[in-house]
């Protein structure tokens, strides 16, 4: 039976991971994910979980302990936003070269400087190169679902997944969401045993070599095929979680895209403004569509592509700037694999929101509005847009 | 049972032949006598900052970790590295999902532990994690090619602080770190040397490993290229080290100070020193006031550890 309740997003993920009462957390408080820790110190002192937690000195330290414990043989998560990624980043490398299932919670925001604790995808967008899976989600419920997914999908894949959500446009606002007994999560994430653990009492072993040209080349490739793999596994284990919840989690979700011709895509929580955007547009005649990618880590490059290819206009909008002299990253990927994929649409790229400037719908109608102007003309005059500055 | 070396020598061993570690290296018998101290049956979950040791000590597909598991990470997270292994342990045996009697124990020579791994160390030992974090010391960045680091003695020629004409080789005098870790409150602190029969190092390292809580060793590691000196004479330099007083050795137990090896004669640093081609420019007739100062600093400190004894002592009657 499910249960109705109301929480905030970091109350649902930290919800989530007291159902999934992994054997280890290590984590440093940053804003916005410092509540996750501070929920889950509670459910440690209450006893309401058996996990060892570990209140480490810095991020650094949160991914380091997470590597020694996920590597020792346990179930391992942690949660960080912005600055504590990026200072995690080196170890990123190392939890997924090691084949390491750590679910790292990323509650997404902007990167100093100038500092700023608002949200934006600077920092999981960072680490994309990471070794990491990445699920993003738009809501409270999505946040929860795929926190409990990641568990699953990570010990399978033998990869990290990072779930990231927006800095408190999910974290801190509360909305109605389903949750799943206890059991149930339990059951569905099951006992974890590892192939390959330092604690096995059964024979030691050494983890971490140096790894020189004659085998690092066929390491590193091993961990390339394991996020090609991973994309089956993610849709698996999400098969699997519709059939318990009933709640559907593709490696994407299309809204009015099938038969769109004006088309955006977009990440997280402005996916929902968008929807909302496309609902008026609709009404009005106008055949707008969206594409919003759970999966960034696998891309589903070739189902995008498939997608998109009947739009007549297509906008892609990041909330990050690669700085490139060029474009924003989800822009710079979905373009690239279009082109692989010989689909030739017009496509405009918007970076937007960073450091948690608001995105409304009015902001939307805009880019929807460019997207007609564009269809009509055939003619694109800015491929990289700044969408809402101050001014314009 | 009374120590014997002949008793250690035919323990189990856990760091076994086939790593790549230089002759004359100090940290391969270190290694060696502080895993001898785990009791037949416990096992042993070694970490190792980056470095010489874990360069030379796992090179894929060979391992030297025998009778033991091994994990490397990262050059400044073993102090995390292994927090998050022990926290494991924990929680694994109170699931039972595990049996048998591990130890936790962490190598970083003095970059990974006094540098950049010091935020790491130094949050895991306030934490109180059941670990030992051993320090193999040579006084530099001997991996990379003998640079400066902090725990690199005063005036010392490295390849990042040169001895030039206008400047001296390293113009900053080390950090104790063995005393910032006692600062830490923790059970159980020591330094040590592998001198003689190596009883100060194996004792010590017995007590560090089965005292409950945070632990942590500084061992001298004279290193060849580094110190410059013959590879034969490792064992000399240990004892020259200790017997004047450069490197004392001593323990801090539960805020208690013990000096373990007073020398008979205390011999002047010059005779440390005269053995190595890092100190070579303190003997030129010009900069004589160097082995001089040193010596002064050597003479403080040993002077401090006999009145910290005195005073820690008295504290407890």
């Amino acid at each position: 039976m499910a249960i109705r309740e109301r929480l905030s997003g970091n109350e649902a993920v930290a919800t989530a991971m007291k159902q999934i009462n992994p054997d280890t957390v290590a984590a440093y408080p940053i804003t916005p994910a410092t509540e996750i820790p501070q929920y889950f110190a509670n459910f440690v002192s209450n006893g309401s979980v058996t996990t060892e937690f570990i209140p480490v000195e810095s991020e650094h330290s949160a991914m380091s302990a997470c590597i020694g414990a996920s590597a020792a043989g346990a179930r391992v998560m942690t949660a960080t936003s912005s600055q504590g990624l990026a200072y995690m980043f080196e170890t990123l490398y190392i939890a997924s070269g090691l084949r390491l299932p750590i679910v790292l919670v990323n509650v997404n925001r902007a990167l100093s400087a100038p500092i700023n604790i608002h949200n934006d995808h600077s920092d999981s967008m960072g680490a994309r190169d990471a070794g990491f899976i990445q699920l993003y989600c738009e809501s409270n419920q999505e946040a929860y679902d795929n926190t409990i997914m990641a568990v699953k999908i990570a010990e399978k894949a033998k990869l990290p997944v990072m779930v990231c959500y927006d800095g408190f446009i999910t974290s801190h606002s509360i909305e109605n969401i389903m949750l799943m007994e206890n059991e149930e999560v339990k059951n569905f994430v099951g006992e974890y045993n590892p192939e390959e653990y330092l604690l096995d009492d059964k024979r030691n072993i050494s983890i971490g070599p140096l790894s020189l040209q004659n085998s690092y080349f066929e390491q590193r490739k091993e961990i390339a095929d394991a996020m090609v793999d991973s994309k089956e596994i993610i849709k698996e284990v999400s098969e699997e979680f519709y059939k318990l919840t009933g709640r559907k989690h593709g490696l994407y979700e299309k809204y009015m895209l099938d038969d769109a011709e004006l088309g955006i895509i977009v990440l997280n929580s402005t996916a929902g403004t968008a929807k909302e955007a496309i609902d008026v547009l609709r009404s009005k005649g106008v055949k707008a569509g969206l594409l919003k990618p759970r999966c960034f880590r696998p891309l589903p490059y070739l189902e995008i592509s498939e997608e998109v290819k009947n739009l007549k206009v297509l906008a892609i909008m990041d909330k990050a700037d690669s700085v490139n002299g060029y474009s924003g990253p989800l822009f710079s990927e979905i373009t690239s694999a279009m082109y692989t994929s010989n689909v030739k649409v017009p496509t405009v790229n918007y970076i937007y929101g960073l450091g948690g400037r608001d995105v409304k719908i009015d902001n939307i109608f805009e880019v929807f509005s460019d997207l007609e102007t564009i269809a009509k003309t055939g003619k694109i005059t800015t491929l990289t847009n700044y969408l809402g500055l101050r001014g314009e | 049972m009374a120590y014997s070396i002949k008793d250690m020598v035919n323990k189990k061993a856990r760091f076994v032949s086939g790593h790549r570690m230089c002759a004359g290296c100090g940290a391969p018998p270190i290694v060696r006598t502080v895993l001898r101290t785990l009791k037949e049956d416990d096992n042993a979950l070694i970490t190792s900052a980056t470095g010489c040791l874990e360069v030379s000590s796992c090179i894929y597909p060979y391992t030297s970790w025998g009778n033991a598991s091994f994990i490397h990470s990262a050059f400044e997270n073993a102090g995390a590295t292994i927090s998050g292994a022990s926290a494991a342990y924990t929680a694994l045996k109170r699931r039972g999902k595990i049996s048998k009697n591990t130890k936790f124990i962490a190598f970083g020579g003095d970059g990974g532990t006094l540098d950049i791994g010091f935020q790491a160390l130094s949050g895991a030992m306030e934490r109180g994690h059941d670990i030992t974090y051993v320090c193999y010391d040579n006084g530099g960045y001997m991996n990379t090619g003998t640079q400066r680091s902090s725990s690199t003695p005063h005036f010392a020629d490295t390849t990042t602080t040169p001895a030039g004409s206008k400047i001296p080789g390293k113009v900053q005098m080390r950090k104790d770190l063995t005393e910032i870790m006692a600062k830490h409150n923790i059970p159980y602190v020591a330094q040590t040397a592998a001198i003689g029969n190596q009883k100060d190092l194996y004792e010590k390292a017995e007590k560090a490993i089965y005292t409950e809580g945070p632990t942590y060793m500084s061992v001298l590691s004279p290193c060849p290229r580094g110190w410059g000196y013959p590879t034969d004479d490792l064992l000399l330099m240990n004892k020259l080290a200790v017997d004047t007083c450069f490197w004392p050795l001593y323990e801090i137990e539960n805020g208690v100070y013990r000096i373990t090896y007073k020398p008979a004669k205390k011999l002047p640093v010059e005779e440390f020193l005269k053995m190595q081609k890092r100190f070579k420019h303190l003997f030129k007739e010009e900069n004589r006031w160097m082995i001089d100062q040193l010596q002064t600093e050597v003479d403080k400190k040993w002077d401090y550890l006999l009145k910290q004894e005195e005073f820690t002592n008295s504290l407890n009657k």
